[in-house]
């Protein structure tokens, strides 16, 4: 991880990261498990949020804890994120909620069925659509809008999924190869005009998403952590837990001609 | 949004996205659920809550998949028997359900879901000067579980049960119907849930109580006693203090019968740090041989715990973890009775009979050899339980763990016969081995109770002790 002078007069060394700070974040899909998570460490430290969800009781649970935990604000907005029409009209919103935007931590996606999707080119699709196409929209303005500011932190979650395609979530895994693609790119050329793009790829997290999976999952909590620090250091890429940076290595390096014989 | 589970797409408007969710996310195939006592051992499928809105759309997913069988509200599985079993059901397990809605720090009170844990009410509640109105032997249980099993602490004299500070909670069940319940309004549903075993319906969220605290430090008098006389003296002497239990050697005959350390303590009253807890790290790592507990290593444990202290009276301050949840620091700690697991006996008999029924059952487990270095006694006081099956009550009480062996479950009949004789009754969250005749002569309220039963919602515990069959969803 590179270590990059902080842009963010606020997350320079010396301010302990538990210091009540007022940073504006700007949250999309705040009632994922994941999202959830980080939204309480950073409430604890009397941040600002907006949070988007598509679900409004969920939503309002979720604010009403974040208010209980010490947000100095709490704004919320309900969304389908899949209608890209609609993006540029809530985004606004939101900016406008928090009177600027010093983060946006983009956390929405579904997981889908990769057995549906292989005989249902619409599951495909609509999986596609809402981890890329959706994210790509969002990202469009939200990477305008900061090189404007010449500052400000987009944080997406990815998935170590997408760093290689496997036949038992190649769906989900490819719609985020295209998401780490495009941030790659975005980074590339964002990074010059102040902006930071951080590219998270958790590996299996308990959270709702993934209650029906058997294999072993790390707390949502100890993810979250790390995606704080990792915002707060301007990184560019996050493998969390770390171990999956070493795992994915390895995963990449087998040749072709072995990797389609393996049942992964 | 990651879409969530069955669990949502059965209550969500119709979409695209969550109908295909419902089919990507089949139910739990039935796991080994183990209550903290390990025993008994029954497969269950568990279904996590993640939102109140969870519940009862769930049941609806598992009866649509053609699926039968009956359900129950679980949390952190720290019941020791099977009141937080279903044997071939479906466990709903509401740990994902832990928001806080509320906190007023004028009163006090927080309002919650019910699947937050006490550790989590204390990491947001200790370091604003708060703390919990009552506080059990560990703090890895749920605000709803606490409720279901009106839990008390070692301040019952002061501060009675864990319902006493609940001001209201919201109960839902599973026809989803749903119900204010307090003091005044729904009376009678507040006190069949608290104390309810999770079998009146779902506590969707609840309020709880807390008490300010000005610092995390504990002031406590440790204080060696040998018998029962020398220990009423002893609490006669302490009753200021807010909060009492006692350790008492279970093994020894003889001068050192019913041998202990009493140990009263109160909140520091100086003001101090009130910084959150680390995170515990310990964890026991495998399970102990079956032989590892026997009547030489708990008779040594005993004797060292008790001359460990070697003058007869200490006093110290303590941080409140270790005072109030010593055994948390270990987690994991009933892998210490091996894979076979460890049942507990927990009474409580009115003073009444208190003194003469506390000295014949612990010379009946001297002369059982049985027991475990996990003895605790402590007094009830008179404050009223809010639950119509709540198990506290004025006078004695007396926990102690046993190694799951042969010999076990013939003395824990003939110890829970003796509470009976003696006026008193058990504990149904400690329990896996009282008699149906037993429960209901300690619970003269229980065919009342069952009017408020949620037809869908059942416990192994309860079908163990009222021979209740089950409903098919």
């Amino acid at each position: 991880m590179s270590t990059k002078p902080a842009r963010d007069p606020l997350a320079q060394p010396g301010i302990a990261s538990n210091a009540r700070i007022t940073k504006k974040i700007l949250v999309l899909g705040a009632t994922s498990g994941i999202a959830e998570a980080t939204c309480r460490i950073w409430a604890a430290q009397g941040a600002q949020l907006f949070l988007v969800a598509r679900n409004q009781a969920k939503l309002d649970a979720v604010a009403a804890d974040l208010k209980t935990r010490g947000a100095s604000y709490v704004g919320t907005a309900v969304a389908d994120l899949d209608d890209t029409s609609k993006h540029a009209e809530l985004l606004a919103h939101a900016v406008n909620s928090l009177t600027g935007m010093d983060v946006a931590y983009l956390a929405h996606g579904i997981l889908g069925d990769q057995a549906i999707g292989e005989r249902d080119f619409e599951h495909a699709a609509q999986i596609l659509h809402t981890n890329f196409v959706a994210p790509v929209s969002l990202l469009t303005w939200l990477a305008n809008f900061c090189v404007q500011r010449r500052a400000g932190v987009l944080a997406v979650i990815s998935s170590v999924a997408g760093d290689r395609g496997r036949k038992s979530n190649y769906l989900y895994g490819s719609s985020k190869a295209g998401l780490s693609a495009f941030l790659a790119g975005l980074r590339n050329r964002v990074d010059r005009e102040g902006v930071t793009v951080l590219t998270i790829k958790p590996g299996p997290v308990a959270t709702a998403m993934t209650a029906h999976m058997n294999v072993k999952k790390a707390d949502a909590n100890v993810v979250a952590k790390s995606i704080v620090a990792a915002i707060d250091r301007n990184a560019d890429v996050l493998y969390v837990p770390g171990i999956w940076r070493v795992i994915m290595f390895v995963v990449r390096a087998i040749p072709e001609r072995v990797f389609k014989k393996l049942n992964l | 949004m990651p879409i969530a589970n069955a669990t949502s797409a059965a209550q969500a408007p119709a979409s695209g996205k969550q109908d295909l969710a419902a089919e990507s996310n089949p139910l739990q195939p039935f796991v080994a659920f183990e209550s903290w006592g390990r025993y008994p051992k029954y497969k269950a499928r568990v279904i996590p809550l993640h939102w109140q809105s969870d519940f009862p759309s769930v049941l609806a997913a598992v009866t649509a998949a053609g699926m039968t069988g009956s359900a129950l509200p679980v949390g952190l599985g720290r019941s020791y028997g099977d009141v937080g079993l279903l044997k071939d059901g479906t466990l709903l397990q509401t740990t994902g359900m832990d928001r806080l809605l509320a906190f007023d720090p004028a009163t006090g009170i927080l309002t919650a879901e019910s699947g937050i844990s006490l550790a989590q009410i204390l990491d947001f509640a200790v370091p604003r000067g708060f703390f919990l109105p009552v506080s059990p032997g560990t703090k890895y249980v749920t605000l709803g579980g606490a409720i279901a099993n009106d839990i008390h602490g070692k301040n019952h004299e002061y501060a009675g049960s864990f319902g006493c500070h609940v001001p209201c909670f919201e109960l839902v069940r599973s026809d989803g119907s749903r119900r204010l319940c307090s003091g005044t309004e729904n009376a009678d549903w507040y006190a069949a849930t608290i104390g309810g075993m999770g079998l009146t319906g779902l506590i969707a969220w609840a309020q709880l109580r807390l008490k300010p605290i000005v610092s995390r430090a504990m002031d406590c008098d440790h204080i060696q006693f040998h018998g029962i006389d020398e220990w009423l003296t002893l609490k006669q002497q302490y009753a200021a203090a807010e909060y009492n239990v006692s350790w008492i050697d279970c093994v020894s005959t003889g001068k050192n019968f019913a041998r202990g350390i009493f140990m009263a303590g109160d909140h520091a009253k100086n003001p101090g740090e009130l910084k959150p807890s680390p995170e515990p790290k310990l964890v026991f790592p495998f399970d102990a041989p079956g032989f590892a507990l026997n009547r030489l290593s708990v008779a040594a444990f005993n004797a060292l715990i008790f001359h460990k202290q070697m003058k007869s009276h200490v006093k110290a301050s303590v941080d409140y973890e270790p005072y109030f949840y010593p055994l948390d620091m270990l987690l994991r700690w009933n892998r210490v009775y091996g894979k076979n697991g460890l049942v507990q006996f927990q009474y409580a008999i009115p003073w009444a009979h208190a003194k003469e029924g506390t000295v014949a059952i612990l010379r009946e487990i001297a002369k059982s050899g049985l027991a475990s270095f996990l003895a605790v006694l402590k007094a009830f006081g008179d404050i009223p339980s809010p639950g119509m099956m709540s198990f506290p009550y004025p006078g004695i009480m007396f926990a102690l763990d046993f190694p799951i062996k042969d010999a076990t479950f013939p003395l824990l009949q003939r110890l829970g016969d003796m509470t009976l004789e003696f006026g008193g009754r058990l504990y149904p969250a400690k329990d896996a081995a009282m008699t149906p005749q037993q429960f209901q002569t300690f619970y003269p309220d229980w065919q009342r109770f069952a009017q408020f039963k949620d037809p869908m919602l059942t416990s192994s515990f309860w079908e163990r002790v009222t021979g209740a069959e089950r409903t098919i969803l």
